[in-house]
């Protein structure tokens, strides 16, 4: 196995096991050099959760600092380098990336029925990107660290923090290039390369909404790139732009950021939307109920999401009457987003529903992104969010949508996909067990802090001796968040285990619809023998006629007995004709 | 063990009412939508799982009725939240033209309330129950939110710009005080108490020089902690077998039991208050317990400044040369004309605090890096 061979074609015949991505060629510059999207998503899933297990880990030294009201082990200086380490990292370097670039690149040109994206060694690139980017930011916190919360708010940023600022913000600036790369790479190959007979209504909703989130990114990314520039700048030059010292003005810095970071809460949540439409649809075995309407709900989404960044500024000083459309605009958006989830909850309705681990995972995110949506809307009214934003209800809100949201919806798609991507099937039962402890981990850890938030509890606080009567909500959420970390480390070691015990995959193991099911498992290298034509509908099912199918193969297992096989393998001996 | 669990904060301001009804509103909106989508999602998911015998002909995969159903009721219950909301929100931001103006400012980590009068107070801000306050707030360093949540009342405090909020206290009591905004190292910390007071009680206070009694001179501090100590039972207008008189002692000669001799000057005496026995007073036993490390030198000074004329004995033709320069005049209680010279920055009882703790809450600790901060 040489490193060069990375044609399968110029490698001999080996019957016994065929070629895919996988077996391919196994030399560290193999992978370190290739331009597979399948290969580079796979760097991605082993990057991206190197950086989630340490935004984990100081999620875990907060917990435990919190349940004292007086701190446990941490002075504070240390506190607020451990919260904006928890908080950068988790948004920059974790959720803004997780679903496009592992997911997303794995699945976008199987799904249209690809070779491969548009640009592979852009890919490639933004995958260096993306680790230069983080690996900067890693430098920044361990050598002089940073303590202004991910949000970075002027003039403390730029002329009071003591800590490296500039480094970590040179490291976010590197790695929004390679979100710019992904999303360019994404929409041109939607546009260019589908299969024939791929129209745009016959995409999978996956693709629809990483298509709307990558117009997110291009359009968003650069702006909050210069921004945080600037903030380099008025650090080192003394430029006047944010402080009021100098002459400039702390607001304007809010009113930049806000304009890239809240499109970026869509950028994280659209690529679940469409995670969870896959789950749905396949696992409900029936077509996405309102098809168009889901699709273009994400671009509705992706619109208005542009036009609400104020909603973060209600108390920042900003005009009322600005402030009035902001809150008018919010609750426009908010319309898409309960759209989408009467429409998920509609195509339950009638369906063949298999209760296997994706499903729960996607059945999950409905109930906490229900809450976290809904619990938005306190937040979107004026006069509610007065109370509460810079409080704990607004920590608890936007892990509810971004945990609740993006991370289950994550888990989902990787489970559903890990055949796929691996060729290899998990422990099921194992499965469903983590997606209840997640769930159920969930939310002991987020709901005491909607209650606390109610009660005035700041965010960001290392002490709360002067309100001690949250205590009790703080130590439910630490004991909760342990059973949460328990559940996203458990799939480590049952997914882990199926790559070495686990059965071979078929090419549909889940007897889903889609292009990506149609190749082996895992793919070949340029994923298809021979460009797949498509003639059917997305999401093509008939739960009727597979209903009778079934029932027609338990009567031939089962000659003469009346009944059905259940979910389980039981037989229902009581559903006589 | 439900009182660990409270639910919701106290409501003390004009706009609490308001404030919950719409919170509430959204709350059983909230768990109304969540109810309907979670029924609906365990109903269908039992109902239709694989392998159930149920009727699943003519799926529907489209309803345009359906889909305008529910975009537009949430839209228009939107709608009427966001009028709510709005409603409130101008009205928090729109303080009545009478309303009792008071000065805050912000910077790392302490708030700092100035009143019309000049009275001025740290991490606590006293306000009259009943009547319209306004605050004019700016900060001298970085963003920081002054922050009531009994009130519920929030708003940025900017350098650079002077941001406003008000607010009517309706209920009487101590309440918490927070800067909402991340601002630092001692974020945490920057924070206090707001005082609701009864009207009355708020203009006493403030007629106080900000203290809820008025102040005393530190010969009337002197004299309650004399008859607190009950210095009075041996020390009385007499000398007697246990002890001499003080009246008329300060600058007088005395001499010692061990032989020696001194005039009684501010050192005499308050060596003579924490360890009496070094110098005992010719004729005595050592029988008064020794003071030290129960008084504070502020204790002592008020005691030593009540001993100076105990009696209406003063003796002011010799002072010595540690005399103290500073015995008040008048007490604002008598003159009532500027109660403003001494009395500013004054704490209640510190034990009084709403919650204490183990951390030091001294407010001057943030004032000292406050400083050097300013070089920057």
């Amino acid at each position: 196995m040489s490193a060069t061979a990375l044609h399968p074609s110029e490698l001999p015949e080996q019957p016994s096991e065929p070629k895919n991505y996988l077996n391919v060629a196994h030399t560290i510059k193999s992978w370190l050099l290739t331009g597979d999207h399948k290969r580079i998503a796979i760097l991605y899933l082993f990057s991206t959760g190197f950086f989630f297990f340490l935004g984990g880990l100081a999620a875990a030294v907060i917990r435990y600092e919190l349940t004292s009201p007086a701190g446990v082990v941490l002075e504070s200086e240390t506190y607020n380098r451990v919260f904006s380490a928890h908080g950068i990292i988790m948004v920059f370097l974790f959720l803004v990336v997780v679903i496009p670039a592992t997911l997303g690149n794995f699945l976008i040109p199987l799904m249209v029925g690809a070779r491969d994206l548009a640009f592979p060694r852009l890919n490639l690139l933004s995958w260096y990107l993306y680790m230069a980017g983080g690996t900067i930011v890693l430098a920044g916190m361990i050598w002089g660290g940073i303590d202004t919360g991910w949000t970075f708010y002027t003039p403390y940023s730029s002329m009071y923090s003591n800590t490296n600022v500039s480094l970590v913000i040179v490291g976010i600036f590197l790695g929004g290039f390679s979100s710019i790369t992904t999303g360019i790479n994404f929409i041109v190959t939607v546009h260019k390369m589908r299969a024939p007979g791929m129209t745009w209504f016959r995409l999978p909703l996956f693709v629809w909404s990483m298509y709307a989130t990558s117009v997110v990114i291009i359009l968003g990314t650069p702006v909050i790139a210069i921004t945080l520039l600037l903030v380099v700048f008025e650090r080192t030059f003394k430029l006047p732009i944010f402080s009021p010292e100098l002459g400039g003005d702390p607001v304007l810095f809010q009113h930049l950021f806000w304009f890239y970071s809240h499109p970026a809460v869509y950028i994280m949540i659209l690529p679940a939307f469409g995670v969870q439409s896959e789950l749905i649809a396949n696992f409900a075995r029936k077509r996405i109920f309102g098809y168009h309407f889901v699709a273009f709900s994400s671009i509705a989404i992706a619109g208005l999401g542009f036009l609400v960044w104020g909603h973060h500024m209600f108390i920042s000083s900003q005009s009322m009457y600005q402030g009035v459309v902001f809150s008018l605009i919010s609750f426009l958006v908010a319309v898409p987003s309960a759209v989408k989830v009467f429409n998920w909850t509609a195509t339950l309705y009638k369906g063949n529903i298999r209760l296997q681990s994706p499903m729960l995972y996607a059945l999950s995110f409905i109930g906490l992104f229900t809450v976290g949506g809904l619990t938005g809307l306190f937040l979107g009214s004026m006069g509610t969010d007065v109370h509460l934003t810079n409080t704990y209800f607004i920590v608890a809100h936007f892990h509810y949508v971004m945990v609740g949201g993006t991370v289950t919806a994550f888990l989902g798609g990787l489970h559903y996909w890990w055949p796929k991507m691996t060729g290899r099937i998990y422990n099921d039962g194992w499965a469903k067990i983590n997606a209840l402890i997640v769930f159920m981990g969930f939310n002991l850890t987020f709901f005491p802090q909607f209650i606390a938030g109610f009660l005035g509890m700041p965010r960001r606080y290392h002490y709360y001796y002067l309100m001690p009567e949250v205590q009790a909500y703080h130590i439910m959420s630490s004991a909760g968040a342990s059973f949460l970390a328990l559940g996203l480390i458990l799939p480590v070691f049952y997914l882990g285990a199926s790559l070495k015990n686990g059965a071979k995959a078929s090419a549909n193991p889940w007897g889903a619809h889609g292009l990506e099911w149609e190749t082996t498992s895992p793919p070949p290298t340029f994923n298809f023998v021979e460009t797949p034509v498509v003639t059917d509908e997305v999401y093509d099912f008939d739960p009727v006629s597979e209903y009778e199918q079934e029932r027609a193969t338990q009567e031939m297992v089962h000659p003469g007995t009346p009944g059905l096989l259940t979910k389980d393998g039981e037989l229902k001996t009581g559903d006589r004709e | 063990m439900w009182s660990n669990f409270p639910l919701a904060p106290p409501s003390a301001s004009n706009f609490a009412p308001e404030y919950d009804f719409i919170f509430y509103t959204l709350l059983a909106l909230t768990i109304l939508f969540t109810l309907i989508v979670g029924i609906a999602v365990t109903v269908f998911t039992i109902r239709y799982r694989r392998g159930t015998k149920v009727d699943r002909s003519r799926p529907i995969y489209e309803d345009l009725r359906l889909e305008l159903t529910w975009t537009i009721i949430p839209l228009i219950l939107g709608l009427i939240m966001f009028f709510f909301g709005a409603r409130l929100f101008i009205h928090m931001k729109t303080p009545p033209p009478d309303a009792q103006e008071i000065f805050v400012i912000g910077k790392q980590w302490m708030w700092h309330a100035q009143h019309a009068n000049g009275v001025r107070e740290n991490n606590t801000l006293h306000v009259p129950v009943g009547r319209p306050v306004k605050l004019t707030m700016i900060s001298q360093d970085v963003i920081h939110a002054f922050y009531i949540p009994a009130f519920r009342v929030q708003y940025h405090v900017v350098p650079g710009r002077y941001t406003q909020m008000w607010f009517t206290a309706t209920k009487a009591g101590v309440y918490h005080l927070f800067c909402g905004m991340y601002c630092g190292t001692q974020h945490s910390e920057m924070g206090g108490k707001v005082v609701a007071m009864d009207p009355k009680d708020w203009a006493n206070w403030i007629a106080n020089g900000g203290n809820t009694v008025p102040p005393m001179t530190m010969e009337q501090a002197g004299h309650r902690l004399y008859n607190r100590l009950s210095c009075n039972n041996c020390h009385g207008a007499e000398s007697n077998l246990r002890a001499p008189s003080l009246y008329g002692i300060y600058n007088s000669k005395r001499s010692f039991a061990n032989g020696g001799a001194a005039i009684a000057d501010d050192t005499y005496i308050r060596e003579s208050i924490l360890r009496p026995h070094n110098r005992l007073t010719q004729g005595y036993g050592p029988t008064m317990p020794a003071y030290e490390g129960q008084l504070s030198e502020e204790d002592v000074l008020n005691l030593i400044a009540y001993i100076r004329n105990i009696g209406g004995m003063a003796n002011p033709a010799t002072p010595s040369p540690t005399n103290m320069q500073n015995v008040p005049v008048q007490s604002a209680r008598t003159n009532g004309q500027n109660p403003l010279s001494y009395g500013a920055m004054q704490f209640d009882n510190p034990s009084s605090d709403p919650t204490p703790t183990n951390r030091t809450t001294n407010p001057s600790v943030g004032a000292i890096a406050a400083e050097d901060r300013g070089d920057r």
